[in-house]
C-alpha cells in the first residue's frame, strides 16, 4: 500500500494541490493540506480500502484537515485569522462537494495555478521558480541544482514570491478576455525560460539539463491540452523538434556536436512527427507567431536527411518573417548564418560585422563564435583566432568551451 | 529531507515575559510539537536552558579546556531546537515560520546531509 500511495502521489499530487489552491485560496495552505491528506490516506487506506476516487478523496481529505487546523490554530493564534476567513464558508459542510468535480474542472484548477505562477508582477526568476514547484512538484533543492543556484536564494525568491501573490490580493483564476493574451504570453514565456535552460545551459559543465527540458515539454503538453492556443501550439511544436536531436548533440564525452555534424539517424522521429503536425497546425490557426516560426525552422532541419540538402533559402526566408514579427539581434545573427550558408561565408560575415558594429551583440559569445567559424572558412586565420579567443573568454557553459578551444588548437599557425 | 530548526532569541526578552504569557508560550509550543508529531514530520525538539549554564569545551594538542560561555558578541542566544522531515526547503520554512517561540527572534533552518552516515 505504501507504494500505491507512492504512485498516486506521483500521478496525482499536483492535480490535487491545484484544487486545494482554489478552495483554499492561499498557496501556503493548500501545501500544507495536501501534506496531510496523503498522511491521511496512508492510515486510512491500507485499513479501509482505496477509494473509489482518489484524488476527490484527496482533495476532500486535505480540505477538511485544513479547515481543522485553521479552527485549532486561530482559538491561540490571531495572526491566522485573517487566512482563516480565506474560505467562503468556516462551515466544511456548507462547501460544494469536491466529488462532484468533473475532469474539467481539474484541468480548471491546473491551469488557474499556471496562471497565478506566472503573473506578470512577478519577476521572470521567479515566475520560473515558482512554476517549477508548484505546478511540476520540483523541490527547492532539485529547481537550485538545475539552476546552479544556492537552494536558500531560491526558497527566498520562492517565499518573497508567495508573499507578493498574498499581499498584491493575486486571485486564482484564469484570466478575463481582454487580459488573456498578454498573460498567456507570460505562462509561454515562463516555459520558453525552463526549456532553454534544459536544452542549452546557460553555465556549468552540462550542455543541458534533461530532466528541466523533459518538464517545460510536460508544461507545454499540459497547457495545450488546457487551452490550445496557436501560441501554445507552436511553443511544443518548437520544443519537440529542438528536443528530437537531444542524442545527436552530444558525443559520449559530452562534448558538443554541431547541427551539421549530427548523426540524423538518433534523431527522435516520433517527436519530429509529433512537432510537425502541431507546426502545421499552429501556423494554419492564424497570422505566423514567433514560436511557430522558430519550430518551421526547427521543422526544416528535420526534413534534411543530411546537412548538404538543407533548404537554406527556406530557412531564410522563414528568419525574414520571423524578424519581421519578432526583431531581435539574435534572430539577425541566426539569420545571418543562415544566409552565410545559402550564399557563401562573405555575405554572411558582412551581416554579422554589421550586428557587431552596431554593438548589441558584443558579448554574446555565439555572436563572436560564428564569427571565428566564418573567418576560418574563408581563410582569415588572424581573424578567426581573435574571435574564438573573445567567444571563449564569454562562454560560461563548459561543453562550449571545450569546443571553441578545440577549434582554435585547430587553426593552422 | 531532514531539516533542523534551530531557535535564538534574546534570552532578557524571554526572562521578562511574565508567567502567564510563559505559561502560554509553553502551551503553544507543546500544541505545535503535537501537530507536527500529527503531521507526521515531527522527529525531537527541545528548549534549551540559558547560555550562562553552558561550557564550550576545547582539545588542543590533547589538552582539555573548559571555559563559560559560548560569548558571542550577539544579541540573540540559541534558545531551542525542533528536527522535522519536509519535502524541500520551503516547506521547511513554512514549518519554521510557525514555531511560536520564534516569535521571540529568529529561527534557522539547516538542512541534514542526505547520505549520513555514509554507506561502509
Amino acid at each position: 500500500m505504501g507504494r500505491r500511495i507512492e504512485a498516486v502521489y506521483r500521478q496525482e499530487s499536483r492535480r490535487v494541490f491545484a484544487s486545494l489552491v482554489r478552495l483554499l485560496g492561499d498557496l501556503d495552505l493548500a501545501e500544507e493540506a495536501l501534506h496531510d491528506a496523503f498522511v491521511a490516506a496512508a492510515q486510512q487506506w491500507p485499513r479501509d480500502g482505496e477509494p473509489r476516487n482518489p484524488r476527490a478523496w484527496l482533495v476532500s481529505a486535505g480540505r477538511f484537515k485544513a479547515v481543522d487546523r485553521l479552527r485549532r490554530r486561530t482559538r491561540h493564534d490571531a495572526a491566522v485569522k485573517e487566512i482563516a476567513v480565506a474560505p467562503e464558508t468556516p462551515d466544511p459542510s456548507a462547501w460544494p462537494d469536491p466529488f462532484a468535480q468533473n475532469e474539467e474542472t481539474v484541468a480548471d484548477d491546473q491551469l488557474r495555478l499556471i496562471y497565478t505562477c506566472c503573473h506578470p508582477v512577478l519577476s521572470p526568476d521567479a515566475e520560473v521558480a515558482l512554476t517549477l514547484r508548484e505546478v511540476c512538484g520540483l523541490t527547492t533543492e532539485e529547481i537550485a541544482s538545475a539552476f546552479l543556484t544556492g537552494a536558500p536564494t531560491l526558497a527566498q525568491r520562492i517565499v518573497r514570491a508567495k508573499a507578493r501573490i498574498r499581499q498584491d490580493g493575486i486571485p486564482y483564476e484564469t484570466p478575463a478576455a481582454p487580459d488573456v493574451a498578454a498573460r498567456l504570453a507570460s505562462v509561454l514565456h515562463v516555459i520558453y525560460l525552463v526549456f532553454n535552460e534544459g536544452y542549452s545551459a546557460s553555465s556549468g559543465e552540462n550542455l543541458g539539463r534533461a530532466d528541466l527540458a523533459a518538464e517545460a515539454i510536460r508544461l507545454g503538453r499540459l497547457l495545450c491540452a488546457l487551452t490550445p492556443e496557436r501560441e501554445a501550439l507552436g511553443l511544443l511544436a518548437l520544443m519537440l523538434l529542438q528536443d528530437s536531436r537531444r542524442n545527436a548533440r552530444a558525443s559520449a564525452d559530452g562534448d558538443l556536436i554541431l547541427l551539421s555534424d549530427q548523426d540524423r539517424s538518433l534523431w527522435d522521429r516520433a517527436q519530429i512527427a509529433e512537432g510537425q503536425a502541431l507546426v502545421t497546425q499552429a501556423l494554419l490557426a492564424g497570422p505566423p507567431d514567433p514560436y511557430a516560426l522558430q519550430a518551421a525552422i526547427a521543422a526544416v532541419h528535420a526534413n534534411a536527411a543530411h546537412s548538404d540538402v538543407t533548404d537554406w533559402a527556406e530557412i531564410v526566408g522563414l528568419y525574414d518573417v520571423l524578424a519581421g514579427v519578432q526583431p531581435s539581434p539574435v534572430v539577425e545573427l541566426n539569420r545571418a548564418a543562415a544566409v552565410a550558408m545559402r550564399d557563401g561565408p562573405q555575405q554572411g560575415l558582412a551581416l554579422i560585422d554589421a550586428l557587431l558594429a552596431r554593438g548589441d551583440l558584443a558579448d554574446y559569445h555565439l555572436a563572436h563564435a560564428a564569427r571565428a567559424d566564418l573567418c576560418r572558412r574563408l581563410g582569415m586565420t588572424t581573424e578567426a583566432r581573435e574571435a574564438y579567443e573573445r567567444a571563449l573568454l564569454l562562454t560560461r557553459q563548459e561543453p562550449e568551451r571545450r569546443y571553441l578551444q578545440r577549434r582554435l588548437d585547430e587553426l593552422p599557425a | 529531507m531532514k531539516y533542523l530548526c534551530l531557535i535564538y532569541f534574546d534570552e532578557a526578552k524571554h526572562a521578562a515575559l511574565t508567567e502567564a504569557e510563559h505559561r502560554e508560550l509553553t502551551r503553544a509550543c507543546l500544541a505545535y510539537d503535537e501537530e507536527l508529531k500529527e503531521a507526521g514530520r515531527y522527529i525531537t525538539s527541545s528548549p534549551l536552558q540559558y547560555v550562562n549554564t553552558a561550557a564550550t569545551v576545547r582539545v588542543t594538542n590533547g589538552k582539555i579546556s573548559a571555559t563559560d560561555g559560548p560569548f558571542a558578541e550577539t544579541k540573540e542566544q540559541l534558545g531551542g531546537f525542533i528536527m522535522i522531515k519536509a519535502r524541500d526547503l520551503n516547506e521547511a520554512i513554512a514549518v519554521a515560520a510557525k514555531i511560536p517561540v520564534g516569535w521571540l527572534g529568529c529561527v534557522e533552518v539547516r538542512p541534514l546531509p542526505l547520505n549520513w552516515p555514509p554507506p561502509s
